[in-house]
C-alpha cells in the first residue's frame, strides 16, 4: 500500500490523470511489469516456444532411428571445445568419440578417438545442412543451427540406442508443449459451454452439471487419467495417441473452470448492465459473449495460463508410466521414462536432462501466472 | 442465551439432515465411481482374458486360438454382459465386502488390497500429517513477521512444489541415491518381512523403508500447504479484532493461537479430503518409480491389464476414504465453527 500512494504522490499530475483514465488492459499491463519474477518466467517462456517453433532447426539430428549413432550409444555429453591437449584454436570443436557397452566391465566404455596420436578434431559448423525438413511446416529448409561434417555431436550425450538427446530435448519440449496448450483450450471450450449453460439458463440443468462435476472431482485426477488413457489401443499410430491424450486432457480438466466460469455468471447475472441490456432485447447467448464474458476474460486468460504447468505434469507423469504417448514420439514424459527403465542410473546422469527442461518449463508457466493473476487482481497493489 | 438454547434443538435437527443428505450423496458417488472405472475398462480394446494369454505365450511362438480365449473368459466369467457382471460385482461388495476375484493374480481382490491398502493408508495419511505439522505453524509464523524474507522462502518453495512433483523428487532421489548415499530407497518392507505376518520387527522394518515415500509425498502438499496457510494468516492478521486483541495485552503465540490462527485454520481444516484426495493423486506415479507394491502401483497395473475388479475395488476404497475425509472434515468445521452448526451446514 505504501509504495503505491508514495509513488503516485510522486508522480506529476498528467501521469496521475493517466492512470484513472487507463483501460483495464493498460491497468493491468503496468501492474504486470512491476512484478519482474513474472516478466523473468515470461521471458523464459518465450525461449521454451521459440524451440517448440523452431525445434528442426535447433535440433542437429531427427533424434529418430534414422540419425541413430552405432557408435556412441549411452554417451555422455561432448563438451564444446577451444583447447585440448594439442592446444587451442579459435574455432570450436568437438572431439570424435566413440561409446559402448562393454560387458566384462558391465558399463559404458568412451573413448576419445585419436588420429596421428593426437585426439580427433571435428570443427562445428554453423547453419549447417543436414536432413531436410518444413520450418513451421511450411519453408522447406535442410538448414541446423550446427552440425559437423564428419562423427556427430551430442551436446546431451546419447540414450541408450545411440539417439542425439539433444534433439530429443528439442522435439520432446514443442510435443509437451503442445499437448497441454490443446488440452487446456479444449477444457476451456467445454467449460465455457457447460459454464456458461450452467451459469446462465440455471436450474436443474445447472444441477445436473454440478453433480456431474462434483463427481469427477471426488476421483483424484491422476488415476482417472490412467483409466481413461489405458483404453487406448496399442496398435494406435503417434498421431492418434497425441491426439487421443489431448481429448483425455481437456475432458478431465473441464469441471473446474467451468465452475468458476459459472459461479461468476450466476453472480453477474442480476447485474443492473445485464438487466439494462435485457430490456434492451439482447438474447441470451449476447448478453453472456457480449457483456458477461468481456468482464471475466482477464480472469479466463490468467486461469488458463495457471492450467498450463498442470497439464504438462499430467502428460510428463503419465508418460513416464507408460500411459501417455509413447515412443518413439518424444515428449519430456517420454524421455523421463527412457530413464526409469534404465538398469544403472549412475551410469548415464545426462538422462535427467529432459527432467531440467520440464522444471523450468513448469516454475516459468507457475511465475507467469501468478504474475497475471496478481496484475488482473485490481486489489493486488493494496492487499499482499 | 435463552435465545440460543430455544433455537439449537432446530439448528440440530437441521444440522442432522444435512448429515443424512451428505451420507446419501456419498453413497450414490460410490455407486457412480465404481460404475465409471467398470464401465471405462470394459471399453478399453481387449478384454483381460486376450492380455492373459498374450503374455503367457509372447515370444514363445505357440499361435492363441480364438478357442483359448473362449476358454479363459469362460473360467473368468467373462463372457456374460456387462451389467451382469457390474450387478454381480456390485452386489457382493455391498452384502459381504467382497470384491472379487483378482484377474491378475490368483487371489481374490480383498487379499490383494487387504495389507496395501493398510500400507497407501499410512503413507498417504502420513505425508499429509507431515504437511500439516510443518505448514500450520511454519505458515503462522511466517504471517506473522515483518520482515518479507519469509515470504519470499515460503513463495518460492510453493513455486517449487509444483515445479518438482513428487515423481520429479522421487527420480531425482534415485539419482542421488546411486551417487551419494546409499540407502535402499525402493520397496515398502525387506524382502525377508513380504509375505510374513505382522510383528514387531515387520511394523519397524516398515517404519525404516517408509520414512523416503512419506517424504516424497508430503513434499508437494507441504509446500501448496504452506502458501496457502500463509496467505490465510496473513488475511487474519490485518484484521482488527487482532489489532484490539494486541492493544488489550496478548502477544506472541498465545495471541497467535487464541485468535487469528483459529480462524486462518479454518479452510485447511474443510479441505481435509481433498488434501486426501491430492496425496493418493501422484502415489501411482511415485509408486511405480520407487517401486513400492501398494495401492497405487496395484492401480497401474491392473489399469494395463484391464482387470476390472482390481481397479474399480482399489478406487472404490480410495474414495470411500476421500468422501470419509470430507465428511469428517464437514463434522471438524461444524465443531470448530458455531455458525456452520446453526445455520445446519449451509
Amino acid at each position: 500500500m505504501t509504495d503505491m500512494t508514495m509513488t503516485h504522490s510522486a508522480q506529476p499530475k498528467a501521469r496521475q490523470e493517466n492512470y484513472y483514465t487507463a483501460s483495464q488492459w493498460q491497468l493491468f499491463w503496468s501492474r504486470f511489469k512491476r512484478n519482474r519474477l513474472a516478466a523473468l518466467g515470461g521471458a523464459v517462456l518465450s525461449l521454451f516456444i521459440f524451440i517448440a517453433l523452431f525445434a528442426e532447426f535447433l535440433a542437429p539430428y531427427s533424434g529418430q532411428a534414422d540419425t541413430r549413432n552405432p557408435d556412441y550409444t549411452a554417451g555422455p555429453p561432448q563438451l564444446i571445445r577451444f583447447c585440448d591437449s594439442a592446444g587451442c584454436q579459435l574455432w570450436p570443436f568437438v572431439h570424435d568419440m566413440t561409446s559402448s557397452y562393454s560387458v566384462l566391465e558391465k558399463s559404458y566404455q568412451v573413448e576419445v578417438l585419436e588420429e596421428n596420436g593426437q585426439p580427433l578434431r571435428r570443427p562445428l559448423q554453423f547453419f549447417y545442412p543436414a536432413g531436410e525438413y518444413k520450418l513451421l511446416g511450411l519453408i522447406p529448409s535442410d538448414r541446423h543451427l550446427f552440425g559437423v561434417e564428419q562423427g556427430f555431436v551430442h551436446l546431451f550425450g546419447t540414450d541408450s540406442n545411440g539417439l542425439d538427446l539433444f534433439s530429443r530435448v528439442m522435439y520432446a519440449t514443442r510435443t509437451s508443449l503442445s499437448i497441454a496448450f490443446l488440452g487446456v483450450m479444449l477444457s476451456f471450450i467445454l467449460s465455457l459451454f457447460f459454464g456458461g449453460v450452467a451459469g446462465y439458463i440455471g436450474g436443474w440443468v445447472d444441477t445436473a452439471i454440478q453433480a456431474f462435476t462434483d463427481l469427477v472431482r471426488v476421483i483424484p485426477p491422476i488415476p482417472l487419467y490412467m483409466a481413461l488413457t489405458a483404453m487406448f489401443p496399442r496398435d494406435w499410430s503417434n498421431t492418434q495417441v497425441y491426439f487421443a491424450m489431448t481429448l483425455v486432457l481437456g475432458l478431465v480438466n473441464w469441471p473446474t473452470l467451468a465452475r468458476r466460469i459459472r459461479s461468476y455468471l450466476l453472480a453477474s447475472r442480476e447485474e443492473e448492465y445485464v438487466q439494462a441490456a435485457r430490456l434492451a432485447g439482447a438474447s441470451g447467448w449476447r448478453i453472456v459473449v457480449r457483456h458477461l464474458l468481456p468482464g471475466f476474460a482477464s480472469y479466463i486468460i490468467v486461469e488458463l495460463v495457471i492450467n498450463f504447468p498442470y497439464r504438462i505434469l499430467d502428460e510428463t507423469a503419465l508418460s513416464i508410466v507408460g500411459l501417455g504417448l509413447r515412443r518413439p514420439t518424444m515428449s519430456w514424459g517420454v524421455l523421463l521414462q527412457e530413464m526409469t527403465t534404465v538398469q544403472a542410473i549412475q551410469l548415464t546422469p545426462w538422462f535427467f536432462i529432459p527432467l531440467i527442461f520440464f522444471v523450468v518449463a513448469v516454475l516459468s508457466f507457475t511465475l507467469l501466472g501468478d504474475g497475471l493473476r496478481d496484475a488482473a487482481d485490481p486489489y493486488s497493489g493494496i492487499r499482499r | 442465551m435463552i435465545l440460543s438454547t430455544a433455537s439449537s434443538s432446530q439448528a440440530n435437527a437441521a444440522f442432522w439432515r444435512f448429515l443424512a443428505t451428505r451420507l446419501l450423496v456419498s453413497l450414490l458417488t460410490l455407486l457412480a465411481v465404481s460404475f465409471m472405472i467398470y464401465g471405462l475398462i470394459e471399453l478399453m480394446p481387449g478384454d483381460y482374458a486376450e492380455r492373459e494369454l498374450f503374455r503367457k505365450y509372447s515370444g514363445t511362438g505357440v499361435t492363441i486360438t480364438q478357442a483359448e480365449i473362449d476358454r479363459v473368459r469362460a473360467d473368468l466369467g467373462l463372457d456374460r454382459p456387462f451389467l451382469v457382471r457390474y450387478g454381480e460385482w456390485l452386489w457382493n461388495v455391498v452384502t459381504r465386502l467382497d470384491f472379487g476375484p483378482a484377474f491378475r493374480v490368483e487371489t481374490s481382490v480383498n487379499a490383494l488390497i487387504g495389507d496395501k491398502f493398510f500400507y497407501t493408508f499410512v503413507l498417504v495419511v502420513g505425508a499429509m500429517l507431515i504437511s500439516y505439522i510443518v505448514a500450520i505453524p511454519v505458515g503462522i509464523w511466517v504471517a506473522s513477521r515483518k520482515s518479507g524474507i519469509g515470504d519470499g522462502v515460503v513463495t518460492l518453495l510453493s513455486y517449487l512444489g509444483l515445479a518438482l512433483p513428487n515423481f520429479a523428487i522421487a527420480l531425482v532421489l534415485l539419482m542421488l541415491n546411486a551417487f551419494v548415499f546409499d540407502l535402499d530407497v525402493t520397496g515398502l518392507v525387506s524382502q525377508e518381512f513380504r509375505d510374513a505376518p505382522w510383528s514387531m520387527a515387520k511394523f519397524l522394518d516398515f517404519l525404516g523403508h517408509a520414512y523416503i515415500p512419506l517424504l516424497v509425498l508430503g513434499w508437494s502438499t507441504t509446500a501448496f500447504q504452506l502458501q496457502t496457510m500463509r496467505g490465510l494468516m496473513k488475511d487474519e492478521m490485518g484484521k482488527l479484532y487482532v489489532t484490539a486483541a494486541q492493544a488489550r495485552g496478548f502477544s506472541g503465540w498465545p495471541m497467535l493461537i487464541k485468535y487469528p490462527a483459529r480462524h486462518a485454520v479454518m479452510p485447511i481444516v474443510s479441505t481435509i479430503g481433498f488434501d486426501f484426495s491430492r496425496s493418493f493423486n501422484e502415489l501411482p506415479i511415485v509408486a511405480s518409480i520407487l517401486v513400492l507394491g501398494e495401492l497405487g502401483q496395484e492401480l497401474l497395473l491392473a489399469f494395463l491389464d484391464a482387470d476390472q475388479n482390481t481397479a474399480a475395488g482399489i478406487l472404490v476404497c480410495i474414495t470411500s476414504v476421500i468422501i470419509a475425509a470430507n465428511f469428517l472434515s464437514d463434522l471438524l468445521v461444524a465443531a470448530l465453527d458455531p455458525r456452520v452448526r446453526m445455520r445446519g451446514g449451509r
